[in-house]
C-alpha cells in the first residue's frame, strides 16, 4: 500500500527529472552531426572567462548576502518576537513579488536618467554610470536572494536555546566569545544553507546580468540560454555546459555538507 | 562555615509592574548548603539569577565578598551555574562542554586535562569524554552540567532546580550525592527547589519564600520543627491549620475547646493560626481532648492518612494504627505539638 502511494510521484520523477537528465547527458556527447563526441567540452575551454565571472560574481554576492544578512538574523533573533515577525514580514513581502518586476524596477533606478541619478542631480551631486556593470548586476543578484540567505540563519537562530547564551557567560565567556565559540558554531548549518541557496541562483542567473548588465558582461546563464535561443543555436554544447555546472554545483555542496558535520545539511536546491 | 560571602540588602525586582521580589534580604555564609525554596513564582529563581548576574535587581544592593556588584556582568563572577534544564553545548562533546569554562580562562592544555578527568570522577563519568551530550541520559547530563560548573572553581555553585527532570528514584540518589560533592569541594552551593523534601535533605539552611518576600530562615530542623507562619508551616510538610483565640499565655482556645500550650508573648484575645502536624496527634480509642469519628483511612507505607472528623471540623492525621472508618475516636495533642502563629495582617 505505503509503495502504492509514491507511484505518482515516481512517475513525475521518471518523466520530468530522470528522463530529462538522461536527455542532457547524451546531448553532452553528441555531435552536431548526431555522433558521439567529447568536442561539446573541449569547446567549452573558451568560454573559460564566462565560467570565472559567473563563479567570481556568484561568490561576491554569496559574501555580500553573507555579511549583510548574518547581522541582519543575529539582530531579528534578539528582538521581540513582534518586531521579529515583522521584520521578517518585510524581507518575505518582495519575494512574493514578481522577480521580472523587481530586476525590471532595479533597471529604472539605475538607468542613466533613472531614479537614482535624478536624485543625485537634485542634490547637485555627479551622476554615476552603474546600469550595465558588473556592480549593478551584483546588485540585483543580492537584493533578490538576500532573503534566501537571512532565512535559514534566523531559523537556526531562532531554534537556538537561549540558555546557552547564559551557560557561556556564565562560564566565562565575554559577548565576543560567546559568539565565536557558540553562536557561531552552533548557526553554521544555517549558513551552510543559506551559502547553498544563494550561490547555486547566483550562478546560473540570466536575467539580472541580462537586464541590469545589458548583456555586456556574460555569465553561464546567458551563455546557456544562448545556445537554445539565440542565434548560436547549439544545444548540444548548452547541454554540456549544463551538465558541467551541475557537477560544479554539486560538488561545492558535497564539501560544504562535511562541513556542516552532516547532522543539519544544507538544503538542496 | 563563618564568614559572610553574599549578601543580598533591600533586593526588588519588578518586572512589567510586578514585583517579583520585594525587599529581600538574604546573607549567605561561605561553604554552607543553602537551599531558596517556595512554590513557583515565589521569586526563588529570580533571586538565583541575580546573584548568577543574568538579572540586575531594580533597586537594592549586591555584595559579594564585601565588593558590591550589582553591575558586574555573569562572566566576570567567581560564580557557576548548574541551570535547570542543563544548557549542554550540543556542538561539544562531553569534554569540550566541561572543558569550556577553563578554555576561556587560558588554562593551560595539560591543567585542563587533568582538571576534566578529575571532575567527571567527581560526578562518577569517567570514560565518557567522547560522547556527544545527545547520547546522554538525562541524568548523566545532569553529572556533567555540574561538572562543567564545578571544574572552574567558583566560589559558589548556584542549582536552579537541577534534579526536576529526573525521576524519583534517581533524584534522591543525585541529592545524596549533590550533598556528598558540596562537602568534598567545600564551596557555597545555593539550591533551588520547590520540594520540601529535597530542601530538608540537603541543606544547612532553608529560605522558604512566597510572593517574593522571605518567609523565614533556618535549619531544616528550624524549619520543619518551628515554622514562624501559617504558610510556612502549610508548605513544609502537611500540617492542619485552623484559627484561634489566645486567651493568655500558654492557654489558646481552638475547635471551641481550650488547649495549653508552649507559646507566650501574644495579647489577651489575640486572633492566631494554630498549627498541629498531622503525625502529633495521639489517637485513642476513647476519652482526648476532642472526640471524632473516622473519615476515611489512606494506607501510605509507613503510616495511615485518617481524615477524622472533630469539634466540627476534619483533621488530618497520621498513625502506625489504623482505624476503622466510622469509628469513635478520641484525639489529643502535646502543648508542645501546639505552634501558634501570628495571622498575617495582609491576608
Amino acid at each position: 500500500m505505503r509503495r502504492r502511494v509514491s507511484f505518482p510521484y515516481v512517475g513525475w520523477m521518471a518523466v520530468f527529472v530522470v528522463v530529462p537528465m538522461v536527455l542532457v547527458l547524451g546531448f553532452s556527447f553528441t555531435s552536431a552531426d548526431g555522433g558521439f563526441t567529447f568536442e561539446n567540452f573541449s569547446e567549452m575551454t573558451k568560454y573559460a572567462p564566462v565560467f570565472a565571472r559567473s563563479i567570481w560574481l556568484a561568490f561576491l554576492s554569496t559574501v555580500i548576502c553573507l555579511i549583510i544578512g548574518y547581522p541582519a538574523a543575529l539582530v531579528m533573533s534578539r528582538e521581540k518576537p513582534i518586531v521579529a515577525s515583522a521584520a521578517l514580514m518585510l524581507l518575505m513581502l518582495p519575494m512574493w513579488m514578481n522577480f521580472l518586476l523587481r530586476t525590471y524596477a532595479w533597471m529604472s533606478i539605475l538607468e542613466n536618467n533613472g531614479f537614482l541619478n535624478q536624485l543625485l542631480g537634485a542634490l547637485k551631486l555627479p551622476p554615476v554610470a552603474i546600469i550595465n556593470t558588473d556592480g549593478a548586476v551584483l546588485l540585483g543578484m543580492v537584493y533578490n536572494y538576500l532573503p534566501f540567505m537571512i532565512l535559514p540563519i534566523h531559523t537556526v537562530l531562532h531554534k537556538m536555546d537561549k540558555h546557552l547564551l547564559e551557560a557561556a557567560s556564565d562560564l566565562g565567556a565575554d559577548s565576543v566569545k560567546a559568539f565565536a565559540r557558540v553562536i557561531l558554531p552552533l548557526t553554521l548549518p544555517g549558513v551552510l544553507s543559506g551559502v547553498t541557496m544563494v550561490f547555486v541562483p547566483s550562478v546560473s542567473t540570466f536575467v539580472i546580468s541580462k537586464l541590469l548588465g545589458g548583456g555586456k558582461t556574460m555569465m553561464l546563464g546567458d551563455l546557456i540560454e544562448m545556445q537554445f535561443t539565440g542565434n548560436a543555436y547549439n544545444p548540444y554544447l548548452g547541454s554540456a555546459i549544463s551538465l558541467v555546472m551541475m557537477v560544479m554545483v554539486l560538488a561545492s555542496m558535497t564539501i560544504m555538507n562535511r562541513f556542516g558535520d552532516g547532522e543539519e545539511s544544507a538544503v538542496m536546491m | 562555615m563563618s564568614k559572610d560571602l553574599i549578601r543580598l540588602i533591600d533586593c526588588v525586582m519588578v518586572f512589567d509592574d510586578d514585583v517579583i521580589l520585594d525587599k529581600i534580604n538574604l546573607t549567605i555564609k561561605n561553604q554552607e548548603f543553602l537551599t531558596l525554596l517556595g512554590p513557583s513564582g515565589c521569586g526563588k529563581t529570580t533571586t538565583l539569577r541575580i546573584i548568577g548576574g543574568f538579572e540586575t535587581p531594580t533597586s537594592g544592593d549586591v555584595f559579594f565578598d564585601g565588593v558590591r556588584i550589582n553591575n558586574v556582568p555573569p562572566h566576570k563572577r567567581r560564580v557557576n551555574t548548574v541551570f535547570q534544564k542543563y544548557a549542554l553545548f550540543p556542538h561539544l562533546n562531553v569534554f569540550e562542554n566541561i572543558a569550556f569554562g577553563l578554555r576561556i580562562a587560558k588554562v593551560r592544555e595539560d591543567e585542563i586535562k587533568t582538571r576534566v578527568l578529575e571532575s567527571l570522577a567527581l560526578v562518577g563519568l569517567r570514560g565518557y569524554e567522547k560522547r556527544r551530550v545527545h547520547q546522554l541520559s538525562g541524568g548523566q547530563q545532569q553529572r556533567v552540567a555540574i561538572a562543567r560548573a564545578i571544574v572552574n572553581r567558583p566560589q559558589v555553585l548556584l542549582l536552579d532546580e537541577p534534579l526536576g527532570a529526573l525521576d524519583l528514584k534517581l533524584r534522591k540518589e543525585m541529592q545524596i550525592e549533590l550533598k556528598a560533592i558540596q562537602q568534598q569541594v567545600g564551596i557555597t552551593f545555593i539550591y533551588v527547589t520547590h520540594d520540601q523534601e529535597e530542601a530538608l535533605t540537603m541543606s544547612d539552611t532553608v529560605v522558604v519564600m512566597n510572593n517574593g518576600v522571605i518567609q523565614q530562615v533556618g535549619t531544616p530542623q528550624d524549619i520543619y520543627n518551628e515554622p514562624q507562619n501559617a504558610f510556612v508551616a502549610d508548605f513544609i510538610g502537611e500540617s492542619n491549620i485552623i484559627g484561634g483565640i489566645m486567651n493568655a499565655d500558654r492557654d489558646v482556645t481552638f475547635a471551641g475547646k481550650r488547649f495549653e500550650c508552649v507559646d507566650t508573648g501574644f495579647g489577651k484575645d489575640e486572633n492566631v493560626d494554630v498549627v498541629i502536624r498531622p503525625e502529633d496527634f495521639i489517637v485513642t480509642e476513647d476519652g482526648g481532648q476532642m472526640s471524632g469519628i473516622v473519615r476515611s483511612v489512606t494506607f501510605k507505607g509507613v503510616h495511615y492518612e485518617m481524615m477524622i472528623d472533630a469539634e466540627g471540623f476534619g483533621w488530618m492525621v497520621h498513625s502506625t494504627l489504623s482505624q476503622p472508618v466510622g469509628a469513635k475516636v478520641g484525639l489529643s495533642v502535646k502543648p508542645f505539638d501546639i505552634h501558634i502563629m501570628r495571622r498575617e495582617t495582609s491576608e
